[in-house]
């Protein structure tokens, strides 16, 4: 597909997978259209509305912008096919975090800010005409980190996909788990493994793209138990952060450490594939391993 | 050796050495002398007493690290009978920072898995500190896997402050290594018994740190993040631990509310490490009762209660 054809096709429906509850308008990264912002990688000065329509990618260098979660949603599935579950989860402190900031304000400013109840958002949709469970995590919500909610979501995503035999297609992006949930996030890791190895053992598909950044115990967890792994270009992936790892080895990293091209070249993921390519190529792993593809008459 | 005194312990410590000091003066002479260590030895006792059954999270886990706290090793040498040890991922080496072997506890066949801290600085550096690389996972997971399949239940120490953050952990696939055991534990078809003997550091204690039984030593802890590091991203500042330690529910008794752990083993006065032998003794008292309670279970069965369980756990409303 050529980079106008591309246009072509997303013109006029950059946001679909609409958020219930937010006001329209204020749907993106928070940018409006008008603005102009620049590459941090060309260092060319471009028209935010040319890099909205071009789903957060320069459209002179390829350099892959943040995305918000429903955006990446909207990037990947068959037009028009999603239906949101889970939408009602919300988190309830129930640590009562008190050191730093409190959690209730954090989660307060993040669901303003974000139009999110949290980090992960999910539901049915169909890809290359296949059923599956997708979801997307957003960084713009404390850090897409892990707590009770996006854990929940995440393990009712496997579940769903077990219960009505669709594959799980999840955008994973992630600080790490969510310190003011204490050892109930911790405990997430667990239970969305123990989900992700459910569906495996149905014998149903699971595809991650890993986003810019996917790091800690989202990483350590369901985020790399998938059957066919990609990343987006320039994503940085890893357990621990590189400040981390360059002050236990005190020296400095090599260049290019846990990102998206290491990884492939360390056999940890498939390959890195631009936002542009993500649908067909996720559409096509689900036509080898939906397990009724061919009952469908996919392209095999 | 001199013996290690935790920060929170030196005004006692203190105390100790002067009544030490004293005794071992000629006093049968000097009334007065007999009289002052009389006070003295109250004085400390009540002080022991006042510092060691109140102690704060922060404090609990200073004792959870101290360096002559039972090990794993002494675990295993302890309670089990011929130990096999089980040696290397049989992918790339064999890390010592994680112990697996099949072992006996009392008549019962177990496969035993641990985070395996040093008893001294040799020990440790062989071991990394009990952080485990890739390698220890991985040598874990085929631990469990053996376990799997000839239906010995598992029995797991947890004692570590965390995987291994270093460059080579990361280049091998630290995520992966973790992440894979989680699947496989969570999935294993034989009991599983989990031991909080020590520090239970976020990813790197979970990977062999859930099963059907979590029991707790008193002092020990279970965290998603250090209270140092949780201190240092929301106050750039380590010092304030002690306030993370609180915030984050990290405690045996934290754990236990939270529905997580299911019971608690109490430590001696001071700590696990003022009479070893003794909790020791003890963990493998409540590992038998825990292996014979689980015993016979249909593996099937077994699963699918660990599962919804794993799933029970997470507090969140859900408004229609
Ligand atoms: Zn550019």
């Amino acid at each position: 597909m050529s980079i106008n054809d591309w246009f072509k096709q997303r013109e006029g429906r950059r946001y679909t997978v609409s958020a219930p509850g937010c006001p329209e308008g204020k749907p993106g990264d928070g940018l409006p259209d008008g603005v102009w912002r620049s590459c941090p990688q060309c260092k060319r000065t471009l028209y935010q509305g040319d890099v909205a329509r071009c789903l957060s990618v320069c459209p002179h260098c390829g350099h892959h912008f943040e995305l918000i979660a429903r955006d990446r949603i909207d990037a990947i599935i068959d037009p028009e096919s999603f239906e949101e579950i889970d939408a009602t989860l919300t988190s309830t402190d129930p640590l009562r975090f008190s050191a730093g900031k409190p959690y209730g304000a954090t989660l307060e400013k993040a669901r303003e800010t974000t139009c999110m109840t949290d980090a992960a958002i999910t539901g049915r949709a169909s890809i290359g005409g296949h059923p599956v469970v997708v979801g997307a995590m957003d960084f713009r919500f404390v850090g897409a980190s892990m707590g009770s909610v996006v854990g929940e979501r995440i393990a009712r995503a496997f579940d769903l996909a077990r219960d009505e035999r669709r594959g799980v297609v999840l955008l994973v992006a992630s600080g790490g788990a969510r310190m003011q949930e204490g050892i109930l996030s911790l405990m997430q890791m667990a239970k969305t493994s123990a989900a992700a190895g459910r569906l495996a053992q149905a014998g149903l598909p699971y595809v991650s793209v890993l986003v810019n950044p996917t790091y800690g115990g989202v990483t350590a967890s369901f985020a790399v138990l998938a059957d066919v792994i990609f990343a987006e270009p320039g994503a940085m992936v890893g357990f621990a952060g590189p400040r981390l790892v360059e002050q236990t080895i005190r020296r400095s990293l090599p260049k290019g450490f846990q990102s998206a091209t290491s990884l492939v070249e360390h056999g940890m993921i498939d390959d890195v594939v631009p936002r542009i390519e993500l649908h067909d190529r996720v559409a096509t792993v689900l036509d080898y391993l939906m397990p009724d593809a061919a009952v469908r008459g996919g392209d095999l | 050796m001199a013996r290690f005194v935790m920060e929170f312990e030196r005004p006692l410590a203190e105390l100790e050495d002067k009544l030490a000091s004293l005794k071992s003066l000629d006093i049968t002479s000097t009334p007065e002398l007999a009289a002052e260590l009389a006070d003295l030895e109250r004085e400390v006792e009540r002080l022991r007493v006042t510092l060691y059954s109140a102690l704060s999270p922060w404090e609990k886990v200073q004792v959870s690290r101290h360096p002559d706290r039972p090990k794993t090793d002494d675990y295993v040498a302890g309670l089990f009978d011929q130990v096999v040890e089980l040696r290397g991922d049989r992918v790339f080496a064999d890390d010592q920072s994680i112990f697996a072997g099949l072992a006996t506890l009392d008549g019962r066949r177990v496969v035993v898995i641990g985070h395996n801290k040093g008893h001294s600085t040799k020990e440790n550096v062989a071991r990394n500190f009990g952080s485990p690389h890739p390698e220890g996972f991985r040598k874990a997971e085929r631990a469990m896997k053996l376990a799997a399949r000839f239906s010995l239940p598992v029995v797991t120490f947890l004692d570590t402050a965390g995987a291994s953050p270093g460059l080579e952990d990361e280049e091998r696939g630290q995520a992966w290594a973790i992440a894979s055991c989680l699947e496989t534990l969570s999935a294993l078809p034989v009991p599983v018994v989990v031991v909080g003997i020590g520090e239970g550091g976020s990813g790197g204690a979970l990977a062999i740190g859930f099963g059907d039984r979590l029991i707790m030593l008193e002092n020990s802890y279970y965290s998603v993040i250090s209270p140092e590091m949780c201190a240092i991203i929301l106050h750039k500042d380590a010092a304030r631990a002690p306030e993370s330690a609180a915030a984050l529910s990290l405690t045996a008794d934290d754990l236990l509310r939270l529905g997580i752990a299911d019971e608690i083993v109490p430590e001696p006065l001071g700590g696990a490490h003022r009479e070893p032998d003794m909790v020791i003794a003890e963990v493998g008292l409540r590992v038998a009762a825990a292996l014979d309670a689980l015993a016979g279970e249909d593996p099937h069965a077994l699963v699918e209660r660990r599962y919804e369980w794993l799933r029970s756990i997470g507090v969140f409303s859900e408004a229609g």
